[in-house]
């Protein structure tokens, strides 16, 4: 990807003709009657935006220079699966053991907090919550996401470590629901984070986010949850998404 | 009006002796009394302050319940609504205030000196509509929106649907159910039948 | 000689490896007695094994500097060296550990130090909240350091040494001979004390995830983590092990077996006592639970040395 010529760049949806990239950020899962297959429309972006310079390093190049140092300045990178039974293993030791970020990005959640109470308890399915999002594995994007909660999901999920898992609760999570004809309101979330399931709903009941994790956890369990994989290998178009809406980008390209 | 409304310690009378006096004073127009213990009143850009001033120090009206604007664009201006309280009369009275939409007309004299906390609101007020209120605090940070480059989006121009579509990727397929029409036909089909 | 060596080694290893997965399953075991009492269902008594394995088959991890990494590394010898110092059956080869003459005051040392180092580790990750938890976790260990050291101090006046070994070869004989009923006040003073180093609920300002997100272990991911929890299971083993020893006669039988069922009986039933604890009282401010160390339990600890003195 080192081009010189930022000015004529095409950022396309990664599965779309002429891209190399194999992988449909798509959403695998729709549970519910919302949604529906997004068909990406090719998008082409202002040239203003570089990502990779020419060592295929971050170009944070809306840091000032001073701070660009203090920054990470690799991007993402692509970490295979091990083989078959390990894998296996492993990914059976993810599914039952979810960690959920404590970040309510919307009203969805309200929805979660139920789950901690002795009604539902989802303990017993090994979910807990986490404060941080170093330790955490899964991402509950709670309903609608404005730009300016955007810039706060984008951060804390690159600060997850991988493999990590979004679960976007709520319609508004698939088509912007009913801010869908709003002027701050993201109308597709697979556009800026990957996204593993959608519950769809407004709002969903406590028993559909544990409908939407069960799907979750036997999707690890088949080794379909790559999110952080698909993330990097289509990390360019995310970027160019997320910087499209994101307009005072005031904070590194990529926040490992 | 209701009972819950009964509280109120103010008679119409009262009302309209404070208007009087406002009236007298300040040129204040236009009382509509809404409910036993809202009422709103009209006046001047120029007098707006000296009003507040006056409602506050000789009425009891000290507290700043909200600050707001309404867009009336057909009419070419902006209605800036003080809603004030007093708390020993359990009263509501609105001060709107009208100012032009566009160009320099469009700002107001700030209030942050009388009550702190209308700061906010005049940030906010800057942020949506566009209206400037020179010296308030902090005026031109970035409030609820951040890093926002178009038209302020609660102005009546600015067409909210055309900047989702052309901003945010829309997922095709989406259909729109009229409510009324679909309660009539799924929910509710042996009711529609009587509405 | 190298056989010694190894066979020593070995020995370690089993012992290791009992505590460590006797305390492991005991934590589990204890969140769902906690469940049962909030009336829920809880989760699996083998939950902490998986979350090891999931923290440790994170593919990827973040690292803050060298002190980042020795943070958890130091935690964990301070449990392991707090286990390893513990004769944790009495008179038996395999479980005596590396007990010796003076084994007390260095278990006593090998408490402190794993946090000193959490504390350093944490400091190197640059989060505030990291400082804060640590902050936290340091004055509170300071403050229930005061009643546990006395109560020490009163059993070493008592019987006159400082190894532990001695210290249960004492209390064997009924349980009328074990120190909790010989010298009740230094068993009091401990056991409060005992409260404050689980940090159980009452005392679990430092890590809850409630308060100032997670506290010292904010940063720590992945396998960071991952040493963190094993490191979690051995200390709290250690601990209680210890407990057992100083209050309670600690195990003692003929048969390694009975022992082994003696050891977990008593242990589970000291981990009960905190878990009753935490889930009847809510949690303590810091420096509510530093009022509370330095008050009544250090009195009594007080009260406990000067019975022995006279």
């Amino acid at each position: 990807m080192a081009t010189a010529d930022t000015q004529t760049r095409r950022y396309q949806e990664p599965g779309a003709p002429g891209n190399a990239a194999v992988v449909n950020p798509d959403p695998r899962t729709v549970t519910g009657p919302a949604g529906g297959t997004g068909q990406g429309d090719v998008q082409t972006v202002d040239g203003q935006l570089r990502i990779l310079t020419e060592e295929l390093k971050l170009a944070n190049a809306d840091l000032r220079s001073e701070d660009r140092g203090n920054f990470c300045d690799h991007p993402p990178e692509v970490i295979k699966p091990f083989r078959a039974f390990w894998e296996n293993f492993l990914n059976w030791a993810r599914s039952e053991s979810l960690w959920i970020l404590g970040f309510g990005t919307g009203c969805g959640a309200i929805e979660l907090r139920p789950l901690m109470t002795s009604r539902f308890d989802m303990y017993q399915y090994g979910i807990q919550g986490r404060p941080t999002p170093r330790q955490s594995s899964v991402f509950v994007i709670g309903g609608y996401a404005s730009v300016k909660t955007m810039k706060r999901i984008v951060r804390s999920y690159e600060q997850m470590q991988g493999p990590k898992f979004v679960l976007g609760l709520g319609s508004c999570t698939i088509n912007g629901g009913m801010y869908w004809d709003s002027y701050n309101t993201v109308n597709r979330l697979d556009h800026y984070i990957p996204v593993d399931v959608y519950i769809a709903g407004c709002m969903p009941r406590p028993e559909a986010l544990l409908a939407g994790f069960v799907k979750l956890k036997e999707m690890i369990k088949r080794g379909e949850c790559e999110g952080a994989n698909r993330y990097a290998e289509n990390f360019e178009w995310y970027k160019a998404n997320q910087k499209r809406i994101i307009k005072n980008w005031d904070m590194p390209d990529y926040n490992w | 009006m209701s009972d819950q409304h009964t509280q109120t310690q103010i008679s119409s009378a009262e009302v309209h002796e404070v208007f009087a006096d406002l009236h007298t004073r300040y040129g204040v127009r236009g009382l509509e009394e809404k409910r036993a213990d809202q009422a709103f009143v009209r006046t001047d850009r120029d007098e707006a302050v000296a009003v507040l001033t006056h409602l506050r120090d000789r009425h009891g009206y000290t507290h700043l319940a909200f600050l707001t604007a309404v867009d009336q664009i057909e009419e070419g201006r902006f209605e800036l609504l003080y809603m004030l309280h007093n708390y020993e009369l359990r009263h509501d009275l609105g001060v709107i205030v009208e100012i032009p939409r566009e160009g320099d007309g469009c700002s107001m004299d700030t209030i942050h000196r009388m009550w702190p906390a209308a700061a906010t609101y005049q940030r906010e007020l800057r942020e949506m509509f566009g209206i400037d209120f020179p010296g308030s605090p902090r005026l031109h940070e970035d409030f609820a929106l951040e890093g926002w480059h178009d038209l302020p989006p609660m102005r009546k121009e600015f067409d909210t649907r055309e900047y989702s579509e052309r901003t945010y990727y829309a997922r095709p397929g989406r259909t729109k159910t009229d409510t009324r029409q679909h309660m009539k036909d799924t929910i509710y089909p042996s009711e529609a039948e009587t509405w | 000689m190298t056989q010694m060596i190894l066979t020593k080694a070995l020995y370690t290893v089993i012992s290791l490896a009992v505590i460590t997965n006797y305390a492991l399953i005991l934590i589990g075991t204890m969140a769902r007695i906690r469940a049962k009492v909030q009336g829920r269902v809880g989760q699996p008594f083998y939950q902490p094994y998986i979350d090891i394995v999931k923290s440790n088959a994170k593919r990827t991890s973040i690292s803050h500097g060298v002190m980042f990494f020795l943070g958890p590394v130091f935690r964990l010898a301070g449990g392991l060296g707090t286990y390893l110092f513990i004769p944790a059956i009495f008179g038996s080869v395999i479980f005596s550990n590396f007990s010796f003459s003076g084994d007390l005051l260095l278990m006593m040392y090998f408490i402190f130090f794993g946090q000193l180092g959490m504390a350093l580790g944490a400091g190197e990750s640059g989060h505030p909240h990291s400082a804060i938890g640590v902050a936290r976790g340091l004055a509170q260990m300071t403050a229930f350091e005061l009643p546990f050291v006395l109560s020490v101090v009163a059993l070493a006046a008592q019987y006159g040494t400082l190894s532990i070994t001695e210290i249960v070869a004492a209390q064997q004989g009924g349980f009328t001979h074990w120190a909790a009923f010989t010298n009740p006040l230094a068993m009091i003073a401990g056991m409060i004390a005992f409260l404050g180093m689980s940090g159980a609920n009452p005392f679990s300002v430092v890590v809850a995830p409630q308060e100032i997100p997670i506290g010292p272990p904010t940063e720590m991911q992945s396998s960071f983590l991952g040493m963190l929890q094993t490191n979690r299971a051995i200390f709290n083993g250690a601990k209680m092990v210890l407990f057992m020893n100083l209050f309670w006669g600690g195990a003692a039988h003929e048969n390694l077996l009975v022992a082994i069922l003696i050891m977990v009986v008593k242990t589970f039933l000291i981990y009960l006592y905190v878990t009753i604890v935490g889930a009847s009282f809510p949690r303590f401010k810091t420096e509510q639970s530093i009022r509370f160390f330095l008050g009544v339990p250090t009195v009594i600890g007080i009260a406990a040395v000067v019975l022995q003195m006279v």
